[in-house]
């Protein structure tokens, strides 16, 4: 099963650069099929980026985020070659994580 | 001498054109309607560099492109992509693969679809090549407009990215005809909205209707297929014929029907030299 | 993977805008298990005001430290780029929030020291609204606000 995570993160002498797209549906709960039913919330609840054992960023996210979600930060720190891992839980438990290579 | 007496002749003639007399005029071929079609979309838009118009309402809005830009800063698509990529790559159960049915084993040919295909006589879109690929080689054909052939479509239009269109009318009555449907289809007014494709691709092209900016028809197909935020998912050419058909309240054709495919051939003719930019993202 | 499209795709989608519209409370059954540390009850607020009391038991100033990056027409209301970011010191976290969406808040970022005071996303609303973007230095709370117009895509489709 191919990952439905995918980072860029890119060192850039005192930081590095992320941007995570995950795919995932992130239904809402408000919204309609064609038969009329609600389609239930289905939506990410919190990503969090480990970097050497540090969280450096927590998202808590409500059902107003995009489909296929996306984010963009940069933290302190952060070589070529060092690994970040990012780990997303939705709201009916399921889970992903994903650990990538700093560039 | 020759002035007073050639003077009568030219009003005469002016007279005829004005009135709309008989004088036969030659027949507009492809290559003149091409030249005209590009034309008109550079006059109307001349800040925008040529190969600018295969980001279609990008090309025409500033405030949008800068969205697009946002998004293209690792584009939706991406899944999509990898997805095709896989199965293109992945063999057919008789061990043969997408390779093997198309030039340079279909990387980097894009560009060249649709062609029409004169053993045929009819035209091949890239879509419609995927799947003949499939069954020729025992596989069951691909649903279109979404899922698995968007995404390998998106993938061999990656390999083409930038490449410009280079769709050739051969020299048969069938191709021409084929070229003459399809534009037909594009000036025709349809549906209970009763607008033609060019009353919002070229009359139009640049303004507003509600929120969204009418993308120019000139290199209008270059980013398919597209991930498009309305349809949070991906969508071939035909996804996007297909509902406009319906925003159009008019009945839509099925998937890959004759006339879609003169239209895409049509259209493609039209944006030769507009380079690929798909897959795409729009709104 | 999808099927062919039906007719009830025009449907179906002039539906889910007229729900998104009416703010539908649609939390219908479904077995939650929610994320550990997930502040469910600020998610679940009407007003900005009220998300940010649950969240940080404060309310905020507004200040031109907070930089706020947001489209005045949303391409499309489903992804809208939004951009936050800071000049302030020692940002602790970055809140998005949207008034006129059911939920007001969207988003809600921590960061750890040395992580930069900026954040990207792509957020869904319902309808124009102001978008604010909520900065916490120091133990308080600095917001800027702008608004994005929302509409009906093209052909009503």
């Amino acid at each position: 099963m191919p990952s439905t995570i995918r980072v860029r993160a890119q060192a850039s002498g005192t930081s590095t650069d992320v941007q995570a797209l995950i795919q995932h549906p992130m239904d809402s709960g408000f919204v309609k099929d064609s038969d009329g039913k609600l389609i239930p919330a289905h939506h990410i609840e919190t990503v969090t980026f480990d970097y050497k054992g540090k969280i450096v960023l927590t998202a808590n996210w409500g059902p107003a985020v995009s489909k296929d979600p996306y984010i963009k930060f940069a933290f302190a720190g952060g070589a070529k070659g060092d690994d970040l891992t990012v780990t997303w839980v939705d709201n009916l438990g399921k889970t992903d994580t994903l650990t990538a290579k700093i560039t | 001498m020759s002035i007073r007496r050639t003077a009568p002749w030219l009003i005469a003639v002016a007279a005829v054109c004005l009135l709309g007399g008989a004088a036969p005029e030659p027949a507009a071929t492809p290559e003149a309607d091409q030249k005209a079609f590009q034309a008109y979309f550079k006059d109307r838009f001349p800040q925008v560099p040529f190969a600018d118009f295969a980001n279609g309402p990008y090309a025409v809005n500033a405030p949008m492109r800068k969205q697009w830009e946002d998004i293209m800063q690792f584009p939706p698509y991406d899944f999509a992509l990898d997805e095709g990529k896989t199965a293109f790559e992945t063999p057919f159960a008789n061990g043969k693969s997408y390779a093997d049915c198309f030039a340079n084993k279909g990387i980097g040919v894009r560009q060249t679809f649709p062609y029409f295909d004169t053993k045929t006589g009819e035209v091949v879109t890239l879509d419609l090549a995927i799947n003949q690929c499939r069954t020729a080689n025992g596989e069951k054909p691909l649903p279109y407009q979404t899922g698995m052939m968007a995404s390998i479509t998106a993938y061999m239009a990656e390999t083409s990215r930038d490449k410009p269109f280079d769709i050739k009318i051969p020299d048969d009555p069938r191709a021409t005809a084929a070229y003459e449907d399809g534009k037909k289809f594009f000036y025709a007014r349809r549906g209970q909205l009763n607008f033609s494709c060019a009353s919002c691709h070229a009359g139009a092209a640049g303004q507003r209707m509600r929120g969204d900016i009418l993308a120019p028809a000139l290199g209008i197909l270059a980013s398919f297929p597209i991930y498009r935020s309305d349809w949070g998912s991906m969508g071939t050419i035909d996804r996007r014929f297909t509902s406009c058909s319906l925003q159009m309240r008019a009945a839509p054709l099925p998937p890959q029907d004759v006339q879609y495919r003169d239209l895409e051939y049509f259209l493609s003719y039209m944006s030769n030299g507009v380079p690929i930019s798909g897959p795409g993202t729009r709104p | 993977m999808h099927a062919a499209l039906s007719s009830n795709e025009t449907t179906r989608r002039a539906t889910l805008r007229l729900l998104a519209l009416l703010g539908v409370a649609g939390l219908a059954g479904t077995a939650r298990a929610d994320a550990p540390g997930w502040p469910e009850q600020a998610f679940h607020q009407k007003t900005p005001d009220e998300a940010l009391k649950l969240l940080y038991g404060k309310s905020f100033e507004m200040s031109d430290k907070v930089t706020l990056d947001v489209p005045e027409i949303a391409e499309n209301g489903a992804v809208v780029p939004v951009s936050v970011s800071s000049s302030l010191p020692g940002v602790t976290s970055i809140s998005i929030l949207v008034p006129e969406n059911p939920f007001a808040l969207a988003a809600s970022y921590k960061f750890a020291e040395g992580t930069a005071a900026s954040i990207g996303c792509r957020l869904k609303m319902a309808k124009t609204s102001k978008v604010i973007g909520i900065v916490e230095s120091g133990g308080k709370l600095y917001g800027a606000s702008k608004e994005v117009k929302v509409t009906l895509g093209g052909c009503g489709g």
